[in-house]
């Protein structure tokens, strides 16, 4: 086994790993707060919907569909100072946090919303007239009955955020992607790349396999 | 074989008589619940105005079942979800149950909806929840406790036919099941209406019926005032009390079911009509039967309520030296009373043959000669 791959070090790769599992846990939950949020007002305020307002709708619109069309790399770039701003840093785990979240989080509003859409109308209008208030039909039909899409739809984002971390690691973020630039292809050590490439791969899947379980699990229909 | 079944049908005939008469007495005695007045609700779209409704005014008493039938897009739909101010109208006003539906808003409509529930064509239930928290969910919504809420479950539960099917998911129920649920779910609250939506249009004729039985059942038993709309005669003829009949957003014509089905006015309340009492093939198995029958006379009686008191058949063979053969019968029972149409073939000497058809008209039964043989 050592002598396959030489130039591994487990302590390292471990350590990378954890770095990887935290950006992405961290970056996932938020995502899964904010894009709920985010769809939920997409949702709600489009034509003919409980809390219409086009001014509004116009503007999350258009903030998700800028910042989901930004590639990923660039977007790094583009948020350094503000990263500068609140994290104080630009190395580290915590720095590639607000761009995972600005990243993911409008990719996974409109998931949200289409999920949403995807509710009977006629669902939402027996509750109205039941005389249900709007914050009991957001979480007594809305979320309930759109939660197999919504958990299907956090769970291609969490794997698109875990490709994200690997990008944020050659800018210096740490975590798996980090060590397989640096150690890696810099020191020309394929065995390392090739360690880190297979750990990434069975968190994708673990997160994958969870996803789908959970998913029909969930589903009712 | 022929007396035997005119028997039946006059025994039939009798005791809806009586429910007859006893419901008319008992809807003297009770109150307006529902009120529209003079009622307009128009769409305004790209393509100009459409008038869904127009200038409606409706009464509708406490207690009993009362129906709306049009065609698609008369509007009925409209009119019915004015009545939980599901939709606003452009002009008029409405009244349920005291309260007026059409101008309150907020805190005050949400209380009044959980007095005027509703159910639906495609049921509306929450696939997530099972039956037992479908049922739940309006006693949530009105802030019934968890332990009071589970009592009330179980109740609804057993009224609606359900024991057993609690822990069962929408999806795992039939369409009849599944209305069941809709029903259970929309009395929770004990509202005082119940607004039905095309409730059996998704359902096969048995299930409607079973659907239809259970209304009746509640309005009953609970003295639950019903408004229901549909597009199929058969659901007015089976349950309503009233019926009002919409085209164009307008209300053309209204009455007693009974009435309307004795003297449709109007060309649509007549198609309507004809859906029940004739069949498509009734004419060309007449028809047929004609080709049977070369001598003698074929007539189609119609009964109306009263008419239908005394034993016809009975009387006319007794009276009369003459054949009589059942050809085909078809009776339409309403909630205050019932219509139906006969063929017979009436078989003897000329002079008897008139003489009967004149005793015939005497007795308050429509006569229509089919053919001379
Ligand atoms: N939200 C709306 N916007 C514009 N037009 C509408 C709207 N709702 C209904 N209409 C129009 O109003 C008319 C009456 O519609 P409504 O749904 O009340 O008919 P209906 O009698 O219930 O028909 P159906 O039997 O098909 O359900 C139709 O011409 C319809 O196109
Ligand atoms: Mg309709």
């Amino acid at each position: 086994m050592a002598e396959l791959i030489p130039n591994v070090v487990w302590e390292e790769m471990w350590e990378a790993t954890l770095e990887t599992l935290y950006m992405s846990a961290i970056s996932v939950v938020a995502t899964f707060i904010l894009g709920t949020v985010l769809g939920l007002l997409l949702f709600l305020t489009a034509k003919g919907n409980i809390w219409e307002n086009k001014p509004i709708n116009f503007i999350i619109s258009a903030f998700v569909n800028i910042f989901r069309s930004i590639p990923f790399i660039i977007l790094i770039v583009l948020l350094i100072p503000f990263t500068m701003l609140i994290m104080d840093t630009m190395i580290g785990e915590n720095a590639a946090l607000p761009a995972l979240i600005i990243g993911a989080a409008p990719f996974y509003a409109r998931m949200v919303e289409i999920g949403l859409r995807e509710i009977d109308k006629g669902v939402i209008e027996a509750a109205k007239s039941m005389g249900a208030k709007t914050p009991t039909i957001i979480w007594k039909v809305l979320l309930p009955e759109s939660m197999p899409a919504l958990v299907s739809g956090i769970t291609v984002t969490a794997i698109a955020l875990v490709s994200y971390t690997a990008m944020a690691g050659v800018i210096g973020a740490g975590g798996l992607g980090n060590l397989a630039y640096l150690e890696g292809f810099q020191r020309s050590q394929g065995d390392v790349t090739l360690v880190a490439t297979i750990i990434i791969l069975i968190i994708v899947f673990t997160i994958q396999f969870i996803g789908d379980y959970i998913t029909t699990k969930l589903d009712k229909r | 074989m022929d007396l035997c079944l005119s028997a039946h049908m006059q025994k039939g005939f009798i005791i809806l008589q009586k429910n007859h008469f006893a419901k008319i007495a008992e809807q003297e005695r009770v109150n307006l619940l529902i009120s529209i007045k003079n009622v307009r609700k128009v769409y305004s779209s790209r393509q100009g105005e459409v008038k869904a409704v127009d200038r409606v005014d409706l009464e509708i008493k406490e207690g009993e079942i009362f129906g709306v039938i049009g065609y698609s897009g008369a509007g009925k739909s409209t009119l019915i979800r004015m009545l939980n101010g599901l939709e606003i109208p452009t002009e008029g006003s409405i009244t349920v149950a005291g309260r007026e539906v059409s101008r309150i808003k907020g805190a005050e409509l949400r209380k009044a909806r959980q007095e005027i529930s509703m159910i639906f064509q495609h049921f509306n239930l929450l696939w997530s929840r099972t039956v037992a928290d479908n049922i739940a969910f309006p006693l949530e919504i009105a802030g019934v406790p968890k332990k009071e809420r589970d009592s009330r479950v179980k109740e609804l539960i057993s009224l609606v036919g359900l024991d057993g099917r609690e822990g069962a998911y929408p999806s795992q129920l039939s369409g009849g099941q599944k209305q069941r649920v809709g029903i259970a779910r929309a009395l929770a609250n004990n509202p005082k209406v119940l607004l039905c939506d095309e409730a059996t249009s998704a359902l096969d004729p048995q299930t409607t019926d079973s659907i239809l039985d259970l209304l009746v059942d509640i309005n009953e038993r609970l003295r639950l005032t019903i408004v229901l709309i549909t597009h199929e005669m058969h659901v007015i003829r089976k349950i309503c009390h009233r019926v009002a009949v919409m085209e164009g957003g307008a209300i053309v014509e209204r009455g007693p079911v009974l009435h309307v089905f004795k003297n449709p006015e109007k060309p649509v309340t007549k198609r309507f009509v004809q859906q029940v009492t004739e069949p498509e093939e009734t004419k060309e198995t007449i028809g047929h039967l004609l080709a049977n029958y070369p001598r003698g006379q074929v007539i189609q009686l119609t009964f109306v309520g009263e008419g239908a008191e005394q034993p016809l058949i009975t009387n006319l063979i007794r009276k009369f030296p003459l054949t009589v053969n059942i050809l085909q019968g078809k009776i339409s029972q309403t909630q205050n009373g019932s219509y139906g149409t006969l063929f017979i073939h009436l078989d003897g000497e000329e002079p008897d043959v008139t003489n009967a058809l004149t005793f015939i008209k005497e007795q308050e039964v429509g006569v229509e000669v089919i053919s001379h043989g």
